[in-house]
This record gives C-alpha cells, structure tokens and sequence, in this order.
C-alpha cells in the first residue's frame, strides 16, 4: 500500500484502493500503517494496542509507535491533548511504525488537524463526524468545516457518526453517559477489525479478562464493538474491506506473544535473576518513559521481586548499590534527567566494583526536555557522565523484542565482571510494541553467579585473572567482613589508598577490565551486501529504519551494507576493521552526532551523519534517501 | 559455642585518623562496647556511612562496613537491610551529611521505620571541609563560610526526627561512655528506626559547641536525663524538676518554689502521642537544660518486614514466581512448522 516503503517483490494491484470497484471480496493489501488519533481521554493507546494485538495473534508483523502528550488530560479537543497511536502491519518483515499513513481514525477535528500532514495523499480518513461541532473546529482554528469543503480533496474521507451510533447501541441496554462516552474508541476498533477483516474474538476475550469484576463495563463495550462492526458490514459507505496478504516465509515455529520495549525489559530482567538464581532488586523513581519498568516488576513480587520506590533518584540507585552489596541482582530504571542525579552513585558503583544494571529509556532533552518522545542524546551520558575516569559497560537495545535479550546480556556481563551495566532504551521502542517468539530456557546464555565465602587469603580486591573481576563477598559471610567505599581503594587489599602509584593502577584496572568485555563480544553482524561501497551504521530503535531502508535500497539496486551496534561501551573489537573496508560510511542517529563524533575520534573514519532530533523516530524514506544520495554522490 | 567476643574483635587493624582530641573517639569506643555486650557476631554487622569525618568510622570497625557517598547512606542502608533483614544495620552520619546534603533521605528513612539505626554525630560544623557553618550551627555563628555571622537559623535534628515518624529517638553526649553504650544497646533491641543524636565536640573548627554539658561537673545543671516512668528532675541533689503549664514547660525549684515532686512532669517514652517527646526535644539551652536519654520508643510496622510479608503473600497466593509461565502468560498465539 505504501509506495516509500513498498516490501519487495510487491504486486503492483495491490498497492492501490480501487474505489470504482464494489466487489464483496476483499482486497489483498502488503505492507499497511494506520493511525488512530483522537483526545488523550478517548483511549486511542488502548484502540490503538487492542488492534495491533488483534493483527499480531492473526499472523501479521507487527510494529507500533505511541505517540501522547506530555499533559495527562490537556483541555479536550485542543491540539495539545491530541494523543495518537500508529502502527505498520503486513506479512512479515516489519521492521518500524511505519512512514506515510494510510488510514487515519481521527476521533475529533484536533486529531484530524494535527495529523493529516502524516497521511499519504489518496489515503483514507475515517472521521467521527459528531464531534466537528462549530466550537470543536474553532478550538483548532478551522473556520469551516473540512469534511464540507474541498479541504480534504485527494483523501477518501470517511464521515462516521461515531459518537451517536455509540450511543444509539447502548442507551437501550441503560448504559450511562460516562460509558457511552467512553465505549467510543470500542465502536472505532469494530469498524477497523471490519475493515481489515480481523476477528473480534480476542478483543472478547480480553474485554472479559480485563473488567471481569464489572459486567457492565463488558457489555457496554462488547455491544459498542459489535455495533462498530456490524455497521461496517451493513454500510455502503465503504466500497470494499482489506485483507493482509499472507507471508511468503513461515515464521520461525514457536510461542508468539505481542509485548512493549518496557514489559520486555522487565521480563529479561527477572528471567536473568532466576537464571543466576538470585534475588532481583529494583530501586526506581517514577519518570516517563520508563516509569512502566518500575509498574511491570512491581507485579511480579512471586519470584520474588523486591520493588522499591525511593525517595528520588539517587536514593533509588543508593538503594540498588546496597542490595547489590548485599547480594541482589540490583537495578535502577530512569531516563535522562534521573540519569543526571544518579552519576555520582554511578561512580561509586565504578569504585566499589559491584554488579549494577542501570537503565535508561532516553527521551527528549536537555532537561525536563520532551517527556513523552524518542531521542538517542544520552549517549556521551552514558559513556562519561560520571566523576573521573570511570569506565563501565554501555549496551542498547535495537526494538521492543531485543529489550529482552538486552537485559539477559546485562545482567550476564555486570555479574561476570562485577562493574555496572548501563541499557539505553528509548521512548518509541519502550512504549512500542511488536510480536516476540518466546524462547525457551535452554536458548538463554549461561547466567552464573557466586558469592565468594573462602576466608582463606580472601581480599576484597584481589581480581580473576582473565576477567578483572573482585569478588563478590556478602554481608552475613563470616570471616570475610571487609570494607569497601568510594575512597580509592589499595589493589587487593582494598584498604585506603591514595598513593600515585596505586591510583594509577587502579585506573588502570578499572579501564582494563571493561577493555576485557570485547572478547565476549560475538561478532558484528553485516546485513544487506556485505561488498557494496557504503555501510551505514547505527545503535539503538533506529535499527527498524535502517534495516528497512538497506533492504528496500539493495531491491532497487541501490548497494548498501549496515551494521548494527548494541555494545557501545566497550566498542566490538571488530568495528575498526569493518569501517575501514567501506569507502563510504554514514552514521544515523536521533541526536547531533555522538556516535558519529566517537567513531570519528577512535577509528579515523571519514563517517558523515544523518542526525534528526525532532522527537520521532527516523522514517525508512529518510534514511533511503540519503542512502541513495551518497551511493550516487 | 564460639568463645566470646570481647570489645577489641570489633576493632579493625586500621590506624584511626580522628583528630587528637576528637569526639568520635569515644563514640567508636561506647560503639565496640555496646558490641561485646550484645554479642553481635561480626559478619552480621554493617555499617554504612555518607561523607565527612564521622563517616570514616565503618574503616575502624571490623565488621562490614560501607563508605558510600554524601547524605545518601541511608538509601545504601536500606537497600542492605531489603536484601538481608537479619543483618544489623547500622548508618553513622553527621549534621551536614544527614541534614543539608541527606536532609531528604533522613525524612524517609524515618517515615520507612527499616529496623536499621542511625547515628547523627552532630558538631554544628563541617569538619572535613574545615570549618564551615553547617544545618545546625547556632544563628550569628562565626565560620570560614560567615565570617560575618550565620543568618540561617539552625535545624533541630529530634524534633525533625519526630515530625518524619520515627520510632526511636534518643541523645547522648559524646563525653558519657555509658550512656552512649546504654542507648546503642536499647537502639538495637528497637524493632524499627532508631534516631541517636550524638552531641560530639570538634575541637580543631568548633570546641566547646556543648561545653555546658561537656564536664561531668556541669552536667547536672545543663542536662536532664530521662527515665521512662519517673519525675524529670534535673540539678545539683536533683532538685529541680520539668512542670507543665498550661501548654508550656517550666522549670520549677522544688525546694525554693515549696513544689512537690509529685507535680512535676513523668517521662512517658512509651506514649503512643508524641506531644511529649515533641515539646522535650524542642527545649533550647540555656533557657532549659539539655534533655538527654531516650525521648520515645513506640511500635510501628518496621519496612523490611512488611516487604517481605508482601512478597510471601503474593508467591502464596499466586504461586511462587516461575520464568516459563511469566513469559507464556497474557494472549500468545501457535506458528507450526
């Protein structure tokens, strides 16, 4: 359906809605993004997550992007409140949110004022009619209506009396205003499973799982659903529904579960400790976008799981260094503002040598910044901010799913070398969501962890000779009672000590070990041609983008090679070599270049950037064609 | 059983770097003695500091012990105290670490009620940076950061203590070993938080700062010592005493002003209303003595345990944690081969 980013081998009849024909039968679509828009209380996020599941249990690839304001209730039908939640769906290989939309649901004249620029033209708009009242178009500055003059031309637009056929279901069955009012998104979400031809079995489902103790709650919205559906099918308003075409490959064969960068996070992290077998720990302090982390472990107290909500960010990382002491699998989940509180923690931690996972889903900064969208400008944070030469490990993670993997590599290397663990996350693929094959057990990476209790020749200081590592002695452990703080410590004693000699070996140490990590590091992965002249490099959620972009590019005979990296402190041993076979090298990220001013500075690369900061994550088209321009350039 | 522990297995090989003439001499000494008389095996035992000169203390210590950074043991202690309850957890701190740079965290360790104790040795000064005004030098008081005099007015640590929930709260002059010791011990038995002010001289940047009760010999006059269940008397041969009147304290000369003892004020530490411990630990010198001893001790749910009931509550009711059923749990859908 989309042309920008058309999946290859894409049959040309399928990319366009045939309006003139009123056939029965669906129309077989690719690759589809559709956008629901509408006030931050009208439940587009659930709309919105309810359809992408629905798709997901149906087979398709699946990929979302949340997209709310910063205000939890902005004043209703202004543009400040307008919350929007997109996905891309198709047969597989979807690899972001999507670029152009191809159906916008727009809940009320601010949802649809706001988020047309995002719509390709000729794509459809399915607009709640009863909300574009004379008051509700002048809050958005529209002095007429757009569905009744020629604003909307080169759309199919859509007019559904949302609202009032909400109501028209529910008022005999005595359902109260506030419901009607709130079932609307449920009407919304019927239609749209017409139009797509999903079934409404899961959403059943889940309407009687989530308000079991509120009957009423589930009638309501089942009979809004229904009514949303039924409506699509006995309407001639739309001239033909959609189906999505069936994958060309089989899936991988397994257990398929739809799941958020955050829950996947949250769940690697308990996996791990129950792998190592140790108690898990977290200290946290609410922030968006990573307050969720917080949320989901808190739920899961049966492992059990100690939640602590601490005072601030510091006590929240003070608390996770004193659980780590103590023996917890410890870890502190921010975003960059707790980030900045928590860096003088961060180097005792450095200091003290003791596991510590810390993650941090970025936002937009500097400062309170943008609360509620996607940037990748913390990672110099990540690497440097913290007093002194305090090296640790630095990883990211590339898409929902790999939140998990990327929490289980965590935790694997902050306990096999006792230093902590920075993750850095961000808002789109915390709150976005996609299909994950859930692994089993026996796929995980080997988790070990051993609390030292030898009292014979123990030093608290005294390190593995291959890893660097000191051991880990626990409180409660007789005969290993020991001191340890952020004084620099005398090797293998760990007593006081401020010598010259002795601080610079200590530094020295420090850097090596973490130096070490790169020899568990697998090797880089080259994805499209390995052999063309341009490799375009990127960390973090702007992996969808690119492997997309690399793909499409390479089927247009545009020959491109990527590399993805996730280890980011200590950089893969084999990054140098690879840069420096591609004659071209260009670097993408969503800040002004820190990846870029890095490689440039240790590897001598000529690499130019493509940097955005607008908020949003980059579009496949953005980065294809800068693609193309430096492979003709 | 193991032979028991006496005062000197507490004491670490490290070489003290106190001040000559410091009062934490005598704190870590009343410390190790509170130690051996509870026989506290030193594998459990953990000592978390924050930054100044009374947080060197854990190095002295032969026990575990933490130097973490400023203000923030209590956040490190908690996170002890959550992972391993058993432990006895203690936090040394000082005026500046637990009231300016801490101040939050104090409010909250006290609010929490952990089963950990806390001992602020308060020098109304910065000793480490060398003699800066700190949250409780006294007004106009001349230092290298006010060489004009402070215009803050002081905080008062007991009463914050109170105001933010705790459950033990008790002050002891660093100059009387036994009292020192005596509440330790009781500190430790509290289930709960325990708050001990220690009124600790530095003699290089603010000697005297508690001369009036520094020398046994004036202690009679500038102190009261409370004990739970009997008038407050105070004074050479004890004869006088705390009366209320109206909503106020006053001091009453039993002999001179013809007052029975019966009319004084009874130190109730046990009462379920802080009022009491409240107006006591407001009480400024000179206008009145001193009070000294435990203010209040009260029962209260302590942290770490309802944590852990919690826990154990919910793996009861849902079944203890397992990866498999987590990862498998909500909507998953089948692809075949």
């Amino acid at each position: 359906m989309q042309k920008e980013v058309s999946a290859k081998k894409a049959p040309d009849k399928s990319s366009s809605i045939d309006e003139d024909r009123r056939s029965n039968a669906p129309e077989e679509l690719d690759i589809t993004t559709i956008r629901f828009a509408g006030d931050s209380g009208d439940g587009m996020q659930l709309l919105g997550t309810r359809f992408a599941n629905t798709s997901a249990v149906f087979g398709e690839d699946v990929m979302t992007l949340a997209e709310y304001p910063a205000e939890i209730r902005a004043p209703a039908g202004t543009i400040a409140g307008v919350s929007g939640f997109q996905l891309s769906m198709g047969p597989q290989d979807i690899y972001t949110a999507g670029d152009m939309v191809d159906v916008l649901v727009a809940m009320n004249p601010a949802a649809l004022k706001s988020n047309l620029e995002h719509v390709r033209k000729d794509g459809i708009l399915i607009v709640n009619e009863d909300t574009f009242t004379e008051k509700n178009l002048k809050k958005v500055g529209y002095e007429e209506n757009p569905l009744e003059n020629s604003a909307l031309a080169g759309y199919r637009v859509f007019p559904v009396g949302i609202s009032k056929m909400t109501a028209t279901a529910l008022e005999p069955l005595g359902v109260e205003r506030e419901q009607i009012g709130k079932s609307k998104n449920l009407f919304a979400l019927g239609l749209i499973c017409w139009l797509f031809n999903m079934p409404l079995d899961n959403t059943l489902n889940w309407l009687k799982t989530k308000f079991s103790k509120k009957p009423e709650v589930i009638k309501a919205n089942t009979e809004a659903l229904m009514a949303g559906n039924k409506y699509g099918d006995s309407n001639e308003l739309f001239v033909t529904s959609y189906i999505i075409k069936q994958p060309e490959h089989k899936k991988q064969p397994g257990t398929y579960r739809y799941l958020n960068g955050n829950s996947a996070l949250s769940m690697g992290l308990i996996t791990a400790a129950e792998q190592a077998g140790l108690h898990l720990f977290l200290g946290s302090y609410p922030i968006t976008p990573a307050s969720d982390v917080l949320h989901e472990l808190s739920r899961h107290k049966e492992f059990p799981v100690t939640t602590f909500q601490a005072e601030d960010e510091i006590a929240a990382i003070g608390a996770a260094i004193g659980a780590s002491y103590a023996g917890s699998l410890a870890i502190t989940s921010t975003s960059g503002p707790g980030m900045a509180l928590k860096t003088e923690f961060l180097g005792l931690a450095v200091s003290v040598e003791l596991p510590l996972v810390v993650i941090n889903v970025m936002r937009g900064g500097p400062s309170t910044g943008l609360p509620t969208k996607m940037e990748q400008s913390d990672l110099f944070q990540a690497l440097w901010s913290r007093p002194g030469e305090s090296p640790l490990i630095v990883l990211a993670a590339n898409s929902p799913k790999d939140c998990f993997d990327t929490a289980i590599e965590a935790c694997r290397l902050t306990l096999k070398y006792m230093t902590p663990v920075i993750i850095l996350s961000d808002g789109y693929i915390a709150n976005g969501s996609e299909a994950w094959r859930i692994p089993s057990l026996d796929e995980l990476p080997e988790m070990k962890a051993q609390f030292h209790t030898d009292a014979e020749k123990f030093h608290p200081y005294q390190r593995d000779p291959k890893t660097l590592a000191r051991p880990w002695a626990i409180p409660g452990t007789a005969g290993l009672e020991h001191r340890v703080g952020g004084l620099e410590k005398e090797d293998i004693t760990g007593g006081v000590d401020q010598s010259p000699e002795n601080h610079e070996k200590m530094v020295h140490y420090r850097a090596e070990k973490v130096r070490r990590v790169c020899a568990d590091i697998p090797p880089l992965e080259i994805e499209g041609n390995p052999v063309a002249d341009l490799l375009v490099v990127g960390w973090g959620s702007s992996y969808g983008a690119i492997t997309r972009a690399v793909m499409n590019s390479n089927n247009d005979g545009v020959p491109v090679a990527s590399v993805h990296i996730k280890h980011l402190s200590p950089l893969p041993q084999d990054l140098g070599d690879i840069l420096k076979r591609y004659k071209k090298v260009l670097i993408v990220e969503n800040n002004l270049g820190q990846l870029w001013t890095l490689l440039r500075s240790i590897y001598l690369v000529d690499a130019k950037l493509l940097s955005k900061v607008n908020g949003v994550p980059f579009k496949i088209s953005e980065v294809e064609n800068k693609i193309r321009e430096m492979v003709k350039g | 059983m193991a032979e028991a522990l006496v005062r000197k297995d507490y004491v670490s090989d490290v070489e003290v770097r106190w001040c000559v003439g410091c009062g934490d001499y005598g704190i870590l000494k009343a410390f190790t003695v509170a130690m051996a008389k509870l026989q506290l095996p030193r594998e459990k035992v953990v000592i978390v500091s924050g930054i100044g000169c009374s947080s060197r203390f854990p190095y002295y210590v032969d026990t575990y012990g933490f130097h973490s950074v400023h203000g923030r043991a209590p956040s490190v202690a908690t996170g002890v105290k959550l992972t391993q309850p058993d432990l006895s957890v203690w936090i040394v701190t000082g005026d500046g670490d637990a009231l300016s740079i801490g101040g939050n965290h104090f409010i909250h360790l006290m609010r929490r009620n952990p089963d950990i104790n806390m001992l602020l040795f308060n020098n109304q000064i910065y000793g480490l940076t060398k003699g800066q005004a700190s949250p409780t030098s006294p007004q106009g008081k001349i230092t290298k950061s006010t060489p004009f005099g402070l215009i803050d007015g002081p905080m008062h640590p007991l009463p914050m203590a109170l105001t933010a929930g705790a459950t033990f709260v008790a002050r002891v002059p660093d100059t009387d070993n036994a009292m020192i010791t005596d509440v330790l011990i009781q500190a430790h038995k509290h289930k709960g938080v325990s708050f001990v002010e220690i009124m600790q001289n530095c003699n290089i940047f603010n000697d005297g700062a508690w001369f009036p009760i520094a020398k046994k010999a004036n202690r009679a006059e500038n102190s009261i010592v409370l004990k739970h269940g009997e008038p407050m008397t105070f004074g050479e041969n004890n004869s006088k005493g705390f009366r209320l009147k109206g909503m106020d304290i006053e001091i009453v000369d039993m002999e001179k002003d013809g007052v029975d003892v019966s009319e004084l004020l009874v130190h109730d530490m046990y009462s379920k209303d802080a009022t009491l411990a409240f107006k006591l630990a407001n009480l400024q010198h000179p206008e009145f003595p001193y009070p000294l001893g435990v203010f209040r001790q009260i029962e209260a749910p302590v942290y770490e345990s309802g944590v852990s009931k919690q826990e154990h509550d919910v793996a009861e009711k849902l079944g203890r944690g397992d990866v498999k059923k987590m990862l498998h749990s909500g909507e998953t859908w089948e692809v075949s081969v």
